[in-house]
């Protein structure tokens, strides 16, 4: 579950020093992200890792499902941490903080309530950045094959032989 | 001389794309024992290919070369790049085709004089009619042997028919089936019946549905008489000084320009490279692009006024599972102005899975409104609107010369603006899609926008006066005597019934024509 934002900016740096600090269960990066609820966790190469949880957060507010992990979340917006793609990313994050501070928040990933958040996102939903992430969910986040039973969707059923005998036909409320 | 030709033999019939019009002509002339070599810009796919995810299938399939758009359809605004969504491969669109084999109603060959004058819309007759193309239906229902045709069942209703039929009924429409469908209900022709899988759109891995790709080219090319050419994309219809065409310029598998000479050559790339390849083909002679001296070419193009109704229901549809296209309501396919529109639509169902759904349902859309839709996609049943669009001048292709394709060719621009007429007919269709859902029990219904054209129709058109079309009722072309359209850019006007059949029915007819004429010595 998402906490207030004023718990969760602590709640991730104080996870991440921790981590820092237990370090011998496990190589840490200096990119190591992870969430406040260690529902997930990166490692980025390029981008900072606040830039990386502010993009999933970003990913979220664009396209939320409520049943579904921000693990998969991170997997949709991972391509982007790359060195050429990284730049733009940063420069897009930087404009969304600044505009959350232009309306009296430390940052995006501060702004505690979701139609804040989709407020300072429809502001720049016609420019390219906003493009670029939004498009490339679609398929980033929709096309992850390990997402579609959360949706109920059963994908190919030629290996099964079809419906013909397993229910193409089986409603029962009408 | 048996397949495979020379270049430089000018005795063949050359045929530009191996689709439901290409494919079945390819076929049709083999069998009389005509010399065809078909030109394919796509590959080879067979059932065992095709691919049953829906990007990845995208990737196999889709005609995807560089295009652009312009007008004030929504499709130019969601995919500017990706007017349509149809084939490039051996067998066309009927790779992609649902299998709905639905006739022509009798006036709609005669829409002008049916409908009168509409404003901004350029009606007009075909030259054929109803009678006339009677026994060619009876050809091609045979040929894709669709059910509810010969003697064949009809399929039977998967979940999403269910709830269509259900709401259907409720609201007292009549003519509520499982459609007239190029989908084997039995096991026959060599086919098997269907198997109710689903991803009927990325090709019928039993092979069930009728496909060009491996019936009729592969019966054409049995018969020794037929060579299939792919990776071989057409760039230039050559002709010599007598005004008559030689040849035909294509880029090969490698990206090398070769000739094949041709003693007639048969356009069937589709309503958007068809054209195209006529602009292209612009000479010193025919400075406006081949058969067009009516300045039709390009011009009149149509996708029928489409758009999906999704209906979201309190309990599970899983409206995937099964045929896609699993039933038709048909009351409103008939022409009744008191409805504010001339022409009329078909309903039938439609499913995409959860990818395409994210993609299509509301293109652009994001935030909460659209995510709890999807929220409850298991619980969606759906519907495809296809009606008749007014046919208009100024809907057309042209060539962008500023955006060249992979081989420097200038790419299709893709031109439409929606007539009111469509506008009216697209609305009153959301609202009684919507109401068949409602009267089932939806808890939120979504008239979802037309998606990229499968539907592309009427861009080198059929008229008996040369100044007025682009070919003849043989779809001989009004100025070259040895070239003829043969795909769907034929279309006159383009009904409110899937095309397919009526393509595959004029292809079997112009064969006869062709066959007999060459046998005549007149072409």
């Amino acid at each position: 579950m998402r906490q207030k934002a004023s718990n969760r900016d602590l709640t991730r740096r104080q996870l991440l020093s921790r981590a820092s600090a237990a370090g011998a269960s496990f190589v840490i990066g200096a990119g190591f992200i992870a969430a406040p609820d260690a529902a997930w966790a990166a490692e980025t190469e390029h981008l900072a890792p606040e830039t990386f949880a502010t993009l999933v957060q970003m990913a979220r507010d664009i396209y939320p499902h409520d049943r579904v992990s921000d693990a998969f979340y991170v997997i949709a917006v991972k391509g982007y941490d790359t060195a050429e793609a990284a730049p733009g990313i940063e420069a897009g994050i930087a404009a969304l903080d600044g505009a959350a501070q232009g309306r009296g928040h430390a940052r995006y990933l501060a702004v505690g309530w979701e139609r804040d958040r989709v407020d300072l996102l429809r502001a720049i939903e016609e420019g390219a950045f906003f493009q670029q992430i939004r498009a490339g969910l679609v398929t980033g986040l929709y096309n992850q094959k390990a997402i579609w039973p959360l949706f109920g969707y059963e994908g190919e059923s030629f290996s099964q032989g079809g419906y013909i005998d397993r229910g193409f036909n089986d409603i029962n409320w009408l | 001389m048996a397949a495979p030709f020379e270049l430089n033999d000018d005795g063949v019939v050359v045929i530009i794309g191996t689709g439901a019009g290409g494919g079945v002509l390819a076929n049709e002339l083999a069998q009389k024992g005509v010399s065809v070599v078909a030109l394919e810009a796509g590959g080879r796919y067979l059932p065992d290919d095709y691919i049953n995810d829906e990007w990845e299938s995208f990737g196999q399939l889709a005609w995807t070369d560089a295009r652009s758009t312009s007008g004030d359809w929504r499709v130019a605004r969601d995919f500017p790049g990706l007017p349509t969504w149809i084939v490039k491969a051996v067998g066309g669109s009927t790779v992609h085709w649902a299998g709905a084999s639905l006739r022509f109603q009798d006036h709609e060959w005669k829409t002008a004089t049916t409908y009168g004058n509409i404003q901004g819309a350029s009606l007009l007759d075909w030259p054929i009619d109803g009678a006339e193309m009677a026994p060619w239906y009876d050809k091609a229902e045979k040929k894709l042997n669709v059910t509810r045709t010969n003697g064949q069942p009809g399929l039977p209703g998967n979940n999403n028919f269910k709830v269509l039929e259900a709401g259907a009924r409720a609201l007292g429409y009549e003519e509520v089936h499982t459609g007239r469908m190029a989908i084997n209900s039995t096991d026959s022709q060599d086919r098997l019946m269907c198997q109710q899988t689903g991803f009927c759109f990325q090709g019928c891995k039993w092979g069930a549905k009728w496909s060009s790709a491996y019936t009729d080219i592969e019966q054409g090319e049995a018969t020794g008489n037929l060579e299939v050419r792919t990776k071989s994309h057409a760039a230039r219809i050559l002709h010599d000084d007598t005004g008559k065409v030689t040849g035909v310029e294509y880029f090969d598998a490698d990206g090398n320009l070769q000739m094949q000479a041709a003693r007639i050559v048969c356009v069937a790339g589709n309503s958007i490279e068809s054209p195209r390849l006529l602009l292209n083909s612009a000479s010193s002679m025919f400075p406006d692009g081949l058969a067009n001296s009516s300045g039709q070419v390009g011009r009149n193009y149509m996708r029928h006024t489409t758009g999906s109704v999704y209906g979201v229901f309190d309990k599970p549809v899983r409206m995937w599972r099964g045929t896609t296209m699993a039933g038709i309501v048909q009351d409103e396919a008939r022409h009744d102005p008191s409805r504010g529109f001339v022409g009329g639509f078909e309903l039938e169902t439609v499913s995409v899975g959860l990818p395409f759904a994210a993609a299509f349902l509301d293109p652009g859309s994001w935030g909460r409104e659209f995510t709890s839709a999807l929220d409850s996609y298991e619980n969606m049943a759906g519907m495809w609107i296809v009606g008749e669009d007014m046919p208009q001048e100024t809907n057309r292709i042209t060539l962008n010369t500023e955006l060249l394709d992979q081989h420097g060719l200038p790419a299709a621009d893709v031109h439409y603006d929606d007539h009111p007429n469509d506008v009216a007919m697209r609305n009153y269709a959301y609202d009684r899609g919507s109401a068949i859902y409602e009267a089932v029990g939806a808890t939120r219904v979504l008239p979802t926008p037309p998606y990229p054209s499968t539907h592309n129709l009427g861009t080198n058109r059929m008229s008996e006066n040369p100044r007025d079309g682009v070919v003849n009722k043989h779809g001989q072309s009004h100025d070259i005597a040895n070239l003829f359209v043969s795909d769907g850019s034929q279309f006159t006007t383009g009904a409110a019934e899937n095309p397919t059949l009526t393509i595959v029915a004029l292809a079997i007819r112009q064969a006869e024509f062709i066959s007999g004429a060459m046998s005549r010595g007149e072409i």
